[in-house]
């Protein structure tokens, strides 16, 4: 980016209408990718000056637990209702998760499922990080990511959204082909870096689970309209040119069991209706760059 | 600012949890557990009967709930206090109708103030568990370890003057715990708690003094965080709560019995314009031959029974 700058200069500028026609696989119009957030947080972490880990004093027994729900519960039974409707997972992953719940992280490697990182811990912010502390955190992703499941990641959410202005120039740098932290579009773009490619891929906060419950306090069954409602749309416009869906997700959150039967409803409405490419995210960044190649 | 160096190094970066207090387990591998009558759910509701001074003493943090206007906030003092008077008589009402039997979490301040009302609590066969001394009792770090103590002893005592019997459970208001409550709670006698919100089953949590049980009590599924956070209608709660129940029930036919915590506030689901909706769902989880009722203490002892 440009640091400093009123414009940060991430991408150029082009709206929605005549752009060149984007095709998915099999005459799909909408790209779908869900990316479940798998996280581990710290219950006393180390401080950083530019944001509070907690809200509480530590140990923040509501915060740390209701995410702890996450790796003992509600990750199976998430991962069992996407696999059961065919949906992949695109994985948010906190690094040390590989450590601590090997048994998550190797559950979702066996189902297929494709990793990107989400910092080490999301209880490890980048803000303050200088230039060594920052390439550290990302060859600590590529190197634990690829001992634990063999994978190579290809992309990047920030942990827990913090950024730095050099962050987008050092993933492209270290090969990383994604990056999840832009909500400019409904469409893949690429970002301006320095050297290499990064395509910006369509993530969402809009329907994050996170911010349909706590944001816009949503019921189970309105998040689960909610999502419909914005793939419906999408595969409506996707016939003029592809558009991409991402469901992102916290099984802590969608995997309650209040809420699980309500998202599983969506899921099936999305597979038997026909015009979804169920696919992961590196693959959707392929298709898109063998169509645009370092175009829009 | 920059970060200190020390900011990637990771101690705790090992198998397992950062902590000792429980070891990672997964919900679907364990051995499944049975419960009493055949129950494949058990709906384990939990009242908490508050009383908030008018005067609110932030230590170390203000209590949901508690007063917000300027002083005297009579608004909040008395619609909380309509919670004692009237809502919980409502509640109470509709739980003896379906024959259920409920963990309420007491202020040791409502028996001492109002031990009619805990009396009447007690002979209706419900568990009376504690929920420290008065809404200004909260706790959190930076609390003196002995003044948590006295706090835990107050709330205990207060509530064994009036009930007859010490309270087995516990809930801290919030579910705010330091790192000294679940030692200190151990110390003081108690067997469960009933904070942390990690698990859909009792489990193990290990302490310097020795293991407390944790009945994960999920906030998600309480009035206060449906209704009045996310601003949800009783309807929708009790659509949640129906949703919650179906998806358990189905579950329990491959991994065994299955909780469903029910977390009540009377001055919330209390009142006239909501109390109908709740009746309803109660009645229809009482009239399912599949679905029980139980308190904390008995859950407690059916799945200790089975470790």
């Amino acid at each position: 980016m440009k640091q400093g700058s009123a414009d940060p200069g991430l991408y150029e500028y082009s709206g929605y209408r005549g752009r060149p026609k984007l095709e998915w696989p099999e005459g799909k119009t909408c790209a779908v990718w869900v990316a479940p957030n798998l996280e581990f947080y710290e219950l006393d972490p180390a401080v950083n000056p530019h944001r509070k880990s907690w809200p509480k004093p530590h140990p923040d027994v509501v915060g740390y637990s209701h995410r702890d729900h996450a790796n003992r519960v509600s990750h199976w039974r998430m991962a069992d209702v996407m696999s059961k409707h065919g949906f992949p997972g695109s994985i948010s992953l906190s690094i040390a998760l590989c450590d601590h719940i090997p048994e998550v992280v190797d559950d979702a490697n066996e189902r297929g499922w494709e990793f990107f990182s989400h910092g080490i811990y999301n209880t490890r912010y980048s803000y303050g990080m200088d230039e060594a502390q920052e390439r550290a955190i990302i060859e600590d992703s590529i190197e634990t990511v690829k001992r634990a499941t063999g994978q190579n990641i290809r992309g990047w959410l920030a942990p827990a959204l913090t950024h730095t202005p050099r962050t987008l120039d050092l993933l492209a740098e270290y090969g990383l082909d994604y990056t999840c932290d832009l909500y400019h579009d409904d469409q893949p773009t690429n970002v301006n870096v320095k050297t290499g490619q990064l395509t910006a891929i369509p993530y969402s906060l809009e329907v994050n689970d996170h911010y349909g419950f706590f944001i816009y306090n949503m019921s189970p069954r309105e998040y689960a309209d909610t999502l419909i409602r914005q793939y419906d749309r999408l595969a409506d416009e996707g016939e003029k040119s592809g558009t991409v869906m991402c469901i992102p997700l916290h099984s802590y959150l969608i995997g309650q069991p209040h809420r699980i039967g309500p998202f599983e409803k969506v899921l099936e409405h999305i597979a038997n209706d026909g015009r979804a490419w169920i696919s992961k995210a590196g693959n959707i960044v392929d298709a898109y760059r063998a169509q645009v190649g370092g175009g829009i | 600012m920059s970060l200190d160096s020390n900011y990637l190094e990771y101690p705790k970066r090992r198998r397992g949890m950062d902590h000792d207090y429980y070891p990672y387990s997964n919900f679907f591998e364990r051995t499944p557990i049975t419960w009493p009558n055949g129950k494949k759910l058990l709906v384990w509701p939990v009242i908490s009967l508050e009383w908030f001074p008018i005067v609110p003493t932030d230590d170390p943090f203000r209590a949901p709930g508690h007063m917000q206007t300027a002083y005297p906030d009579y608004r909040h003092y008395t619609a909380r206090e309509y919670g004692t008077r009237i809502g919980i008589y409502r509640l109470l009402d509709a739980f003896e109708k379906v024959g259920a039997k409920v963990s309420v979490a007491t202020n040791s301040a409502i028996a001492q103030r109002y031990p009619d009302l805990v009396q009447d609590i007690v002979a209706a066969g419900h568990e009376i568990i504690a929920h420290s001394m008065d809404m200004n009792g909260t706790i959190a770090s930076g609390m003196d370890e002995a003044e948590e103590q006295a706090l835990i002893a107050t709330a205990l005592d207060g509530l064994e003057a009036v009930v007859g019997t010490r309270p087995r459970g516990w809930l801290s208001i919030a579910r705010s715990q330091s790192f000294n409550t679940a030692k200190l709670l151990v110390d003081a006698g108690i067997e469960y708690m009933c904070d942390w919100v990690n698990d859909e089953l009792p489990y193990q949590f290990d302490t310097q003094s020795g293991p407390v049980i944790n009945i994960p009590l999920n906030h998600e599924l309480s009035d206060r965080q449906i209704i009045n956070v996310q601003q949800q209608s009783v309807d929708s709660y009790a659509e949640s709560m129906e949703d919650a129940a179906n998806w358990l029930l189905a579950e329990a036919e491959s991994h065994g019995g299955r909780m469903l915590p029910m977390h009540l506030t009377p001055y919330i689901m209390g009142l006239p314009y909501r109390i109908s909706s709740f009746e309803k769902l109660i009645t229809g989880f009482a009239a399912r031959d599949d679905i029980g009722f139980a308190r904390g203490d008995e859950i407690m002892d059916s799945w200790k029974a089975q470790q």
